[in-house]
């Protein structure tokens, strides 16, 4: 099942490497992990999507915490959260296609952030599950680069 | 002791520190990035710098050093290939939860980075092998990132801890000063437990008819032996130990059960196969205990105490965790229970009858030795009073079965890792620590070679270790294996051929060396050994070739797979 785990951890040079060689010394799934400073700039935020049953997830949040630089471990997988990713993605551009990726550009909410003659670029922001339905419906025209920034996700406020 | 207000450079801050953690020992070997640090040394007199010959001897003469006293293990060594040097003994030292910080020389911080000369990223490198490491970048973070160092080793599950020193910050100037308290905001260990668990523990307990302590390295580094031995004999429980446990409760008492496990005691793992309640202290059900987890302790209700939570549930899913220190674990469990557990003599006796079928024995040949008796008669002539290092593999699970270790802090061992070459420095660090009790070394004749440049230390500083080499010629335990499971290849095992002579070796580095081949002089071997102090001593026992350890349990099978002896491999219990 996926998981995803949001760390607070000290913004220290190196932190991100200790978090993601933990994952591959033990063996855990990491399908993404992203990170940023918090409003404190003494500490970072990472968002974990991981995989793995609850024997396995038990394992990665306890070894998360064992991490000297972890301050706070939280599975949001079955707490209310907003989650959210951002995708940004150049397509070909034809003449004849033109209006069609238009009109899907504004089915997903989308924003052109460039565009050249021949080529367009677009930013997507949604659910994981929402950046996957748009790359697959975006492929048949062509998609020539993309960029995906893996999932950030917080705790729904009171 | 400088007041705070004074400015000092790198290494002498250095120096100040370790005063204050009132270090005794530093195992070290100098080199470029360092020199400040030696210049520095060179005029040190309180504290003690013991000269390595490798930086591997170093890390383990740490580490025998932690186990014998509890104290940290100091090692101090250069940039690059010196550091490099220290993996193996960190690892080690990791996987056994032994407290230990390790100090590395590094190139000055402007060249980082740079593939400059005798640069290797060692904090990159030791990441997955230590508690926590450091690179301090500015000189004034020195003070407060060693205390932290010494927290994090010493404090909750004990482990190494890495500071890498930058040749510029070690020569750079700061107002000295040291923090009185130490505050990390991500380790928070839990020492006490949960009392509503410990209760719950005590309650099932009380209503056990095959109850079993299984016990290991944790309850000897929290220094509980006292309140598991309270706990044991008034519950009239039985305790069986892991390798790093023996000595947490004494060896010669009727409810020691020995070493369970691949090739523990065949009463142990009958009592764990038949147990109705395990009580799991300072263990980590590694696999050479288990064997087959799911055949593991079928019937038995689970306890586990642990000071690290990721030990719990981590092998073995138990019914009932409770972390926390096994010290205060075992004394909070001895309150929880003011009455006996009642009718325990048909579990007690169930046992005697498994101890009496398959007891440990041998059998002495004329003109032949076998380790098990070098081991016995070891264990005799020193009342089981020795401080006991091994290396790894067959001398090693033999010590675990002939030895009796009576009191904590008794066997020095590599469990986790199995690194050989880890006996003699261990043995000479442990010696450093425990002047009033003899420290004895068994080790194989491979495992000596991988570090026996160390030999010349011991030798220097007239360290009286008694190295009892078992030379068989054989990477024994590895031929083991060849011959039970591998269709008796001896691949790269014999090393009757290559070997040099170790009495003329010892000899050659001036340590004072005997030779014994059959029991008679072994016996006198042992005796003279032990009586001399001079300096370390070696004695060459020409044992058995090819003999066996048994019970076995081959890797990865369950009890009933157990190998009681070698004529009858395939004897189903």
């Amino acid at each position: 099942m996926k998981h995803i785990i949001s760390v607070l951890v000290e913004n220290k040079f190196g932190t991100l490497n200790r978090v993601a060689n933990m994952f591959s010394a033990r063996g855990f799934n990491l399908a993404s992990i992203s990170i940023g400073e918090t409003e404190d700039p003494e500490f970072s935020r990472m968002t974990i999507v991981t995989n793995g049953d609850d024997h396995i997830i038990s394992q990665v949040v306890k070894q998360l915490n064992r991490l000297v630089d972890t301050i706070k471990v939280t599975d949001l997988t079955r707490q209310p959260h907003v989650e959210r990713e951002l995708l940004l993605m150049t397509m070909k551009l034809s003449k004849t296609q033109q209006h069609e990726i238009f009109e899907l550009i504004n089915v997903f909410k989308g924003k052109v952030v460039d565009i050249k003659q021949k080529s367009i670029t677009i930013e997507v922001i949604g659910s994981p599950d929402k950046i996957n339905t748009t790359i697959d419906i975006f492929k048949p025209y062509g998609i020539k680069e993309l960029a995906r920034s893996g999932a950030v996700a917080i705790h729904r406020g009171e | 002791m400088p007041s705070s207000s004074q400015t000092l450079n790198g290494s002498e801050i250095f120096f100040e520190c370790l005063r204050r953690e009132n270090v005794e020992y530093i195992f070290g070997y100098p080199g470029g990035s360092l020199l400040k640090v030696y210049e520095t040394l060179y005029d040190v007199k309180d504290i003690q710098h013991i000269l390595v010959r490798h930086e591997q001897g170093a890390t383990h003469m740490a580490e025998g050093y932690a186990r014998a006293t509890g104290k940290p293990g100091i090692v101090l060594v250069t940039s690059g290939p010196g550091a490099t040097n220290t993996v193996t003994g960190i690892a080690n030292a990791y996987m056994d939860s032994s407290p230990m910080v390790v100090f590395t020389g590094q190139v000055p911080s402007t060249l980082i980075g740079n593939d400059a000369f005798q640069e290797a990223d060692i904090v990159g490198i030791t990441r997955s092998i230590t508690k926590h490491n450091f690179l301090v970048k500015d000189v004034k973070e020195l003070a407060i990132t060693i205390r932290k160092a010494f927290f994090l080793a010493t404090n909750g599950r004990p482990g190494p801890v890495l500071i890498d020193m930058p040749k510029d910050v070690l020569n750079a100037s700061c107002d000295f000063h040291w923090p009185d308290t130490v505050e990390i905001r991500g380790f928070k260990p839990t020492v006490k437990c949960h009392i509503n668990q410990v209760e719950k523990a005590a309650y099932k307990i009380a209503k056990a008819k095959r109850p079993l302590l299984y016990v290991g390295g944790g309850v000897i580094s929290s220094n509980a032996s006292e309140e598991l031995r309270a706990f044991a004999i008034k519950q009239n429980i039985p305790v069986t130990m892991t390798l790093q446990g023996l000595g947490a409760f004494p060896g010669n008492h009727p409810l020691s059960m020995g070493m369970l496990g691949m090739h523990g005691t065949y009463w142990s793992n009958q009592a764990v196969n038949n147990c109705d309640v395990l009580i799991a202290v300072g263990a980590r059900f590694d696999d050479r205990v288990t064997g087959k987890i799911e055949t593991f302790a079928p019937q038995a209700y689970k306890i586990h105490n642990d000071i690290d939570p990721t030990n719990v549930d981590k092998n073995i899913k138990v019914e009932l965790p409770i972390v926390g220190d096994a010290k205060h674990f075992l004394a909070a469990l001895l309150e929880a229970m003011p009455k006996k557990v009642e009718n325990l003599e048909p579990w007690l006796s169930e046992i005697q009858t498994w101890r009496e079928k398959c007891p440990l024995t041998y059998t002495n040949e004329e003109g032949k030795l076998k380790t098990e008796f070098v081991i016995d008669e070891v264990s005799k002539q020193t009342a089981g009073n020795a401080v006991v290092v091994t290396d790894v593999g067959q001398h090693q699970m033999w010590t675990s079965q002939y030895y009796t270790f009576t009191n904590p802090r008794s066997i020095i061992t590599s469990g986790g890792l199995g690194t050989m070459g880890f006996g003699l420095p261990a043995a000479i660090g442990a010696a450093f620590g425990v002047k009033d009790r003899p420290v004895v070394l068994f080790c194989g004749d491979g495992g000596f070679m991988m570090n026996i440049q160390e030999l010349v230390t011991a030798v220097h500083y007239k360290i009286p270790i008694k190295i009892f080499l078992i030379n068989n010629s054989f990477l024994g335990m590895v031929r083991q294996w060849q011959e039970l499971f591998h269709k008796e290849k001896y691949s790269f095992t014999d090393l009757g051929d290559s070997n040099p002579d170790f009495v003329k070796v010892a000899e050659a580095f001036g340590c004072k060396a005997l030779i014994a081949e059959n029991t008679d002089t072994a016996q006198q071997a042992i005796k003279k050994a032990l009586a001399y102090n001079e300096g370390p001593v070696l004695v060459d026992f020409r044992v058995e070739k090819k003999d066996m350890v048994f019970p076995m349990v081959p890797a990865g099978g369950s009890i009933s797979d157990m190998l009681l002896a070698r004529l009858n491999p395939k004897t189903m219990v």
